[in-house]
């Protein structure tokens, strides 16, 4: 029987959430093709969670306990995914669609004769193959692909793609990798790590709600009132490319064409036009709320509610009407 | 030191954009631009030539003829010259067969260095860089937001959701920069009209040893079965405030607690 591998993303220790997402369709995809569901997870720390990937679909896990492993490694953590599709009966492997994975994904299709689509938004399973739907030309239109047939079939879904159900499995048959690394794997060394985490606020690609700000805001100040609204309501904090130009706020929290595609359950733009650039990297928001003063901003022509007025009195009277009905 | 810079033509992000029947893009139905993101990494190659870190800059693009207006674009900023791959055959290659092809055409050029811009806007894989390095058997730096070169070693600091890390490798090495890195400067006239007589090589895929079977649509790895325009979405509820703050915040506070967000 194939295996389909789940690459788990971890930070601090535990499972990102999108790794619960990635096991949940890996559950629905195995369902059809009768593969079983095999999560690898590269550096330490698994045991803790053994479990817990079990009770979300994964009837076996892969564990390279190493810190060579550990972090934005990509030729070790290549190097270890090859042997197990090498020493395996490997179907497809789905990942998650960050920076990093996608460069671990490329080396890896490369030695293992492999195709990958990216920035799935689904993915099901059509003739026995996987068939991933994505977004292209910033959205406009909407395509579904698959690997040629006979190939590794790597697939990376965006974080949110799919809800995390837990399933009723049970925990995992514990794999312990060896990995010699090759001489060329270690020859990228990581000098230091640089962390720019905003205290407890979630990071925009797992965050069930995003607050976003753009050159409506008129001055950094701005995205006070933005860290203030977000943290009214759990969500995190991006925003338009013309906010990060600015320097108002890090690039890193950049959303649309050229920054970090996001599709949380409710996306709110203050001061956010809307230009098609932004739009592509926001649109699969489930629900769209814009507060802008423009009545003709074109974010309004794909609004589930929005609000035109002036975002530095409608935010805070939003803030403390948010505070009143929760009784804060 | 060489430094190489790929580029890529792509369609106006602003424009209409249409498939044709083999689930291509239909370049012809939209205006073609420089990547937008290309801009980055030009940039970032004219700073270090610029700062003494190297001699010669070329532009590698692969696509139609018509690709010359965006390699003549790549050249006015400052490049020396600039190599175009153009071939009935590349057409529908997916991101590993370009990735073939960029490899193979860089083998010739013998960079130290190849700059590329994150991603394209088209196609927005982010997977040609490190494929590029693994088929050349190369140190990839990707996502870079900072840039340093000294001696044989190249640092780059590598932004990822949580920050940046620290990276450095020896060269040759590939790296992908993102728009943290600096802020593009505009074409001079000057540049614009030298580059009208830069040189410009073109080649075509047997000219640069690819193996024909290895790219090119019926050869792509990912294979579009399907795509649609996304559906129009259906208006939702605006809400006008009267500019006390309070209306506006009331009517989307009403709002969220009905879909259960608060």
């Amino acid at each position: 029987m194939s295996e389909l591998l789940v690459l788990i993303d971890h930070g601090a220790g535990k499972p990102r959430k999108v790794s619960l997402q990635l096991l949940t369709a890996a559950r629905r995809l195995a369902a059809e093709t009768g593969d079983t569901i095999a999560a690898v997870w590269l550096g330490p720390g698994a045991g803790d969670h053994a479990e817990t990937l079990g009770r979300f679909g994964a009837q076996k896990l892969y564990h390279w306990d190493s810190e060579d492993a550990h972090g934005y490694v990509t030729l070790p953590q290549v190097e270890a995914l090859q042997k197990i599709v090498e020493d395996g009966d490997v179907a497809g492997i789905l990942f998650a669609s960050t920076n990093h994975t996608k460069d671990v994904a490329s080396r890896l299709a490369i030695r293992c004769d492999g195709g990958i689509i990216t920035d799935c938004s689904d993915v099901e399973v059509e003739g026995g193959r996987i068939l991933g739907t994505k977004e292209v030309f910033g959205g406009d239109m909407i395509s579904k692909a698959k690997v040629a047939e006979g190939k590794l079939q790597l697939f990376g879904l965006n974080t949110n793609a799919v809800a995390a159900e837990e399933g009723d499995g049970g925990a995992p048959e514990v794999v312990s990798l060896d990995v010699s690394l090759s001489e060329d794997a270690t020859k990228t060394k990581v000098v230091s790590v640089e962390k720019q985490v905003s205290g407890e606020r979630p990071d925009i690609a797992e965050a069930a709600t995003v607050v976003a700000g753009g050159r409506g805001l008129g001055e950094e100040e701005g995205f006070r009132l933005m860290e203030e609204l977000a943290d009214t309501i759990g969500a995190g904090v991006g925003a338009s490319r013309a906010a990060t130009d600015a320097g108002w706020y890090p690039h890193r929290f950049q959303i649309g064409q050229t920054g970090r595609t996001i599709s949380p359950s409710l996306y709110i733009g203050c001061g956010i036009s809307g230009a098609i650039q932004h739009r592509a990297g926001m649109q699969t928001a489930q629900n769209i709320v814009p507060i802008n003063k423009d009545p003709d901003a074109p974010i309004f022509s794909i609004a589930d509610f929005g609000v035109v007025g002036d975002l530095y009195k409608v935010v805070p009277a939003l803030i403390e009407e948010i505070k009143k009905r929760k009784g804060d | 030191m060489k430094i190489v810079v790929p580029v890529k033509r792509v369609p106006d992000t602003a424009g209409e954009k249409k498939l044709s029947d083999d689930m291509t893009s239909d370049r012809e139905s939209v205006e073609a631009v420089l990547n937008p993101l290309d801009e980055w990494s030009i940039e970032t190659a004219l700073q270090l030539k610029e700062a003494g870190k190297a001699d010669e800059i070329v532009a590698l693009c692969i696509g139609p003829e018509a690709a010359q207006a965006t390699v003549r674009k790549a050249l006015s900023y400052g490049l020396d010259a600039a190599v175009q791959v153009t071939d009935e055959g590349v057409h529908g290659s997916d991101a590993l067969g370009i990735a073939r092809i960029l490899a193979k055409a860089l083998e010739d050029l013998d960079a130290d260095l190849v700059i590329f811009g994150s991603q394209s806007t088209d196609a927005r894989t982010c997977i040609v860089p490190a494929a590029v390095a693994e088929l050349l058997n190369r140190q990839a730096l990707t996502f870079a937001r900072h840039i340093e070169i000294d001696g044989e070693t190249v640092t780059v600091h590598r932004e990822h959701e949580e920050g940046w890390d620290v990276v450095e490798s020896s060269l040759p090495a590939i790296v992908s920069v993102v728009e943290a890195i600096n802020e593009p400067r505009y074409p001079s006239f000057k540049g614009i009209m030298a580059a009208k007589s830069k040189p410009l090589d073109t080649k075509s895929l047997a000219d640069i040893g690819v193996d024909p079977s290895e790219v090119g649509l019926a050869n792509a790895a990912a294979q579009i079965q399907d795509a649609q325009p996304r559906p129009p979405k259906e208006a939702g509820t605006i809400v006008e405030d009267d500019g006390s703050g309070s209306v506006g915040a009331s009517a989307l506070a009403d709002w969220l607690q009905e879909k259960k967000f608060i």
